[in-house]
């Protein structure tokens, strides 16, 4: 209950924002508010991992991409020349198919984008298991390595894979009719319902987290980021918390690539690149590492603002400055800087994350 | 430098936009009345671009972002496009599809732009094809994947020559000389994709064997290890090297220094003198398609894209120090299709459409450009002419291969 | 497969093998002094080639190259003091942040600096085209040029570290920092000449390979990431092991072009890595008890 007190200035902020866009007839923020939350998505996710458990992962694009990848790859699939096969049969009789017409006319027989969706973070989750049973065990620079490593992996193969379009990437992805009258789609008619579909999404995940670090998962992640030795000897079993929350994350990053993917009705090789996945722990690390709020807030500004070509050509500098800068004189992240000088931090829930 | 007012000009524009941001988020929703809609330019003509400035398709949108500050600079010195001056509003998209898609909605909503130039890169163009089909707004692509308009969309356009036109000008080349079994070596660009598409698709209608096929990473450093491969491939009897990257020098070089002296064939991704410097000694007598910019001091008076040429080239090469490339011209062609275009239809998106389906025989660097309603590019397979490399120079290919 | 074939692909496994070794060297150097890993490593091979291809129009070759080795080493030990030296017992975390952080403004310098272009230093021997026959195979006299550069350099650094004072005061850093203090020594100080060092010998392997690979602002990243793959291969601080590693890592990249697609090549040399990891993770020829060592 606390925890959904602390929520509520946030969702005041969110509908404020709106009404305010749509007084001004400024509404075309709205659009790169959506994107940005579903990255924030991946980034509160990443942060857990990071911050809670202790555990760096510079491959998160790589589960972003596995979610975007797969639901784009599925729901672009026309199998109308394969209707007579019985693997798609036996789809459409379950359900599984829905039918529509791409921007020329031309009919498509595609996998229904809930399936799509379900079927891609069943996969990403699986091979964060996979991933992360052998890597978990790993510390330091091997595990900075080993994550880096499944990122290029993934990257490799969209680039080289013609079912995920290669360098093209995959266009023409459908909308996602979450439920009935509720559409993920990029459309103008569609803005203000998507900034409140993904500001939900993201809330509801902001919400799951904090119950969570604050739960005795919670407590157990922070006893095994305090000392994994000591933390072994009360008993707390290290290695299944620390997986648990690696596939949480992968989860929550495959669940942003999805929707994000159906959002921009396409996805490129970029999403899958380094460069992002090392944006992802730039802004974890900017927010404060064990700090949701403060990753959510800089993982919202920091998209939006470089989403909006504000940064120009110096994207990837002023992130690399932001980075540096952060970390050599605020490592627990730039609000604890702001908290100091003045108290007026925009969440009054932030300073008490922070202790935690 | 010169070359870096650009860069600098794309983070200028936007500097006011982002302290209103950084202040929204920090003090709350209040300070959201800061950033009332723009002040309405109601007879300026504003032309988007979405344009890897920077990034792995630097060395496209590069050039096509300084030859843009360029042109529209001479135009405006002229007086504007009926008297109304253009304004240009360049986005750094860094070739990453979801930043085109965002600066895509931005320019069509926010900024309201007349058209937009742009994306460099195929797999962006196709991004974003949907969007300015679906807010009616005119979109001249610079990338050159054939599916931007095969199947046309009514909206979007695009510059550079068909791959297909590429393709038939080599293979028609090595029919001459006889050759028959070919490797394809392309880069894992959209372009080094879309090329080894149409390569294969289109080779039985000459007779052609592809025998090996492989793709590069724009970033390899080395590939003497595929090129021995494909070496020790006794049918192949020339090589067709895909590739818009850098990378594509190094194919070059691999293969002369390897002691192979097969011929090879290049793309219109070649039409960059950087690549032949680079290449050094290795790329003499390389044969490749490409627009008649790179030999423009060599055409005949009498040519229609000549005068064009020169000046593009001449203004180019003393304003920024560095040799013109085709890709740059790109853009030239799309902001001279654009003027011409608004010449007819004035500052209106679906008129200046339907202008541009109109165009007939208008000159461009590409070649010479005659749109209609099923054809949204506009060029023949005329635009080609194939050259070579003689003396680490571009020069019309005569014909008399080894 | 025919010799001639067999000795093509060693050769080029060789070539790309000793530049990732030189790169993983340069990472074993800091990550012996300091324990922290410098993703920056790619950056002064980049910056290496990038100054001595400027500095070429107005001297000869070889000054250029030296002096680019130079100012590179003078970059090194800027990093080093101006990022580095005044933390005080940064965690892994941040300091693989920082280093990150450093490389891509680095990247954005020389963009910025250099613009987009791709440039090279001209052949050391001979040009684009000169080739020498060895058992069959043709290859360019630049492969002699970088594998022997590559190997000089492996081989004074190890007289470096065994013979000279300076040498064996930055292995005793390394080794007990404490101890090494209470000798007298101020391991500050041997942190910034393992940047300065490191930064050398990249810029110089960036020198020697322009003209086969070229340069451009951002060819650090992927170098980096290939060094990293090799040091953690071959044993973390461990230079022997990364000198094999590097040049078994190449030979199978090279290797592999003739089973597999080029384009899953680099797929395939991190999952190699990542089974390594899994199933040896003190790398394939360091040991637990090497890597506590640090041996050179």
């Amino acid at each position: 209950m606390k925890r959904l007190l602390a929520i509520l200035p946030l969702l005041i902020v969110v509908v404020l924002i709106q009404l305010l866009c749509t007084w001004t007839g400024t509404q075309f923020y709205l659009t790169q508010m959506t994107m940005a939350a579903y990255y924030s998505l991946l980034i509160i996710g990443l942060c857990v991992l990071m911050g809670y458990a202790g555990q760096i992962s510079l491959g998160h694009a790589g589960f972003f991409a596995i979610g975007g990848y797969l639901s784009a790859a599925l729901t672009t699939r026309n199998l109308m020349p394969y209707r007579q096969e019985w693997l798609v049969r036996f789809l459409d009789a379950g359900g599984l198919l829905q039918s529509g017409k791409d921007m020329y006319g031309a009919d498509l027989l595609v996998v229904w984008p809930w399936a799509a969706a379900i079927f891609a973070v069943l996969i990403a989750a699986l091979v964060a298991v996979l991933i992360g049973i052998p890597v978990l065990k790993l510390k330091g620079h091997y595990l900075a390595m080993a994550t880096l490593g499944f990122g290029i992996i993934i990257y490799r193969l969209v680039l080289a894979t013609p079912w995920f379009g290669e360098a093209d990437g995959i266009s023409g992805v459908p909308p996602f009719e979450l439920l009935p009258g509720l559409v993920v789609r990029g459309d103008v008619s569609g803005r203000v319902q998507n900034y409140y579909i993904a500001w939900g999404v993201l809330i509801f995940g902001l919400f799951l987290l904090l119950n969570l670090i604050h739960s005795r998962v919670g407590r157990a992640l922070r006893a095994i980021h305090g000392s994994e030795d000591a933390a072994d000897a009360m008993g707390v079993n290290i290695s299944r918390f620390k997986l648990q929350t690696f596939v949480l994350s992968a989860v929550f990053a495959a669940i942003a690539g999805i929707l994000l993917t159906h959002f921009n009705g396409g996805i490129g090789p970029s999403e899958a690149g380094v460069m992002k996945s090392v944006r992802y722990v730039a802004i974890v690390a900017v927010g404060g590492m064990a700090h949701l709020w403060g990753a959510m807030i800089m993982g919202v500004l920091l998209n939006f603002l470089s989403l909006r070509g504000v940064f120009g050509s110096y994207d990837d500098a002023v992130f690399g400055l932001i980075l540096i800068l952060i970390m050599l004189f605020a490592p627990n992240g730039i609000l604890t800087l702001i908290s100091r000088k003045k108290e007026q931090a925009p969440e009054p829930a932030a300073s008490k994350d922070e202790e935690a | 430098m010169v070359k870096n007012s650009i860069l600098k000009k794309c983070n200028h524009e936007k500097g006011k936009g982002m302290k209103q941001m950084v202040s929204k988020v920090m003090m709350g929703a209040a300070a959201l009345s800061l950033m009332l809609a723009p002040a309405a330019w109601a007879e300026n003509i504003k032309v988007g671009a979405i344009l890897a400035v920077t990034g792995p398709a630097s060395f496209l949108g590069g050039p096509e972002a300084r030859t843009l500050e360029m042109i529209v600079a001479d135009i405006n010195a002229k007086g504007g496009i009926n008297g109304n001056p253009v304004e240009l509003i360049i986005k750094d998209s860094a070739a990453n599809p979801e930043k085109a898609v965002s600066f895509a909605k931005q320019l069509i909503e926010e900024d309201k732009v007349l058209a937009i130039i742009g994306p460099s890169t195929s797999g962006e163009t196709m991004q974003i094809k949907k969007i300015a089909e679906d807010a009616k707004t005119p979109l001249l692509s610079c990338a050159a994947a054939e599916v931007i308009v095969d199947p046309v969309a009514s909206y979007v356009f695009k510059t550079p020559q068909k791959d297909s036109d590429a393709v038939k000008m080599i293979y028609k080349e090595m029919n001459k000389l006889g050759l028959v079994n070919v490797a394809v070596l392309a880069d894992n660009t959209g372009f080094g994709k879309a090329g080894a598409e149409q390569l294969a698709k289109i080779a039985p209608e000459f007779g052609i064997k592809i025998v090996e096929k492989e793709s590069y990473d724009t970033k390899d450093s080395d590939l003497t290890a595929p090129v021995a491969k494909i070496k020790a491939n006794k049918e192949v009897q020339a090589i067709i090297n895909w590739s818009v990257a850098p990378a594509q020098s190094i194919v070059v070089k691999n293969v002369r220094q390897a002691g192979w002296n097969v011929p090879i064939f290049q793309s219109h991704g070649f039409g960059n003198i950087k690549f032949v410097e680079v290449a050094g000694a290795a790329a003499e007598g390389v044969i490749f398609p490409a627009g008649r910019l790179l030999i423009a001091a060599d055409l005949p008076a009498d040519n229609p894209q000549k005068e064009l040429l020169t000046q593009y080239k001449k203004n180019y090469e003393a304003k920024y120090k560095e040799n013109v490339s085709t890709f740059g011209g790109h853009a030239y062609d799309a902001m001279v299709i654009l003027e011409a275009a608004v010449k007819v239809g004035g500052n209106d998106r679906a008129k200046v459409r339907a202008a541009i389906e109109g165009l007939q025989n208008l000159p461009g660097t590409a070649g010479v450009f005659s749109f209609s309603a099923q054809d949204h590019n506009g060029l023949t397979i005329d635009a080609f002419q194939m050259m070579t490399v003689k003396d680490g120079k571009f020069v019309a290919y005569n014909g008399t291969g080894k | 497969m025919t010799t001639e074939l067999f000795v093509q692909y060693l050769f080029a496994g060789i070539t790309y093998g000793s530049i990732y070794a030189i790169v993983a060297i340069g990472f074993n150097i800091i990550y012996n002094t300091t324990g922290i890993i410098n993703f920056a490593q790619g950056e002064f091979v980049m910056l290496g080639g990038m100054i001595s291809v400027s500095l070429l129009p107005y001297m000869p070759l070889p000054l250029a190259i030296g002096l680019a080795v130079l100012i590179t080493m003078v970059v090194g030990a800027l990093i080093e003091i101006v990022f580095i030296r005044w933390l005080t017992s940064p965690s892994v975390l941040r300091m693989i942040i920082i280093t990150i952080g450093i490389s891509i403004l680095t990247r954005e310098a020389a963009v910025h600096i250099w613009g987009d272009n791709i440039r090279s230093l001209p052949y050391f021997a001979g040009n684009e085209i000169t080739t020498i026959g060895v058992l069959g195979a043709r290859i360019s006299p630049q492969v002699l040029w970088v594998v022997g550069v590559c190997g000089v350099m492996v081989c004074t650094l190890h007289l470096f570290f065994k013979t000279t004072s300076v040498g064996r005061e930055m292995r005793a850093c390394a080794a007990n920092r404490t101890a090494a203090i209470l000798c007298g020594i101020n391991p500050r100080n041997m942190v910034t000449l393992s940047f300065v060092l490191s930064a050398g010998m990249g810029a110089l392997a960036g020198c020697v390979m322009s003209p086969i690979t070229y340069t451009q602002y951002d060819i650090g990243t992927g170098l980096a990431i290939k060094g990293f793959t090799v040091a953690i291969l071959g044993g973390l601080g461990n230079s022997g092991g990364a000198v094999a590693a590097g040049l078994l890592l190449g030979i199978i990249e090279a290797f592999s072009v003739s089973v597999v697609p080029l384009a899953f090549k680099d797929a395939i040399s991190i999952a190699i890595l990542l089974l390594i990891l899994f199933v040896r993770p003190h790398g394939l020829f360091g040991s637990g008890e090497a890597a506590r060592l640090k041996a050179f």
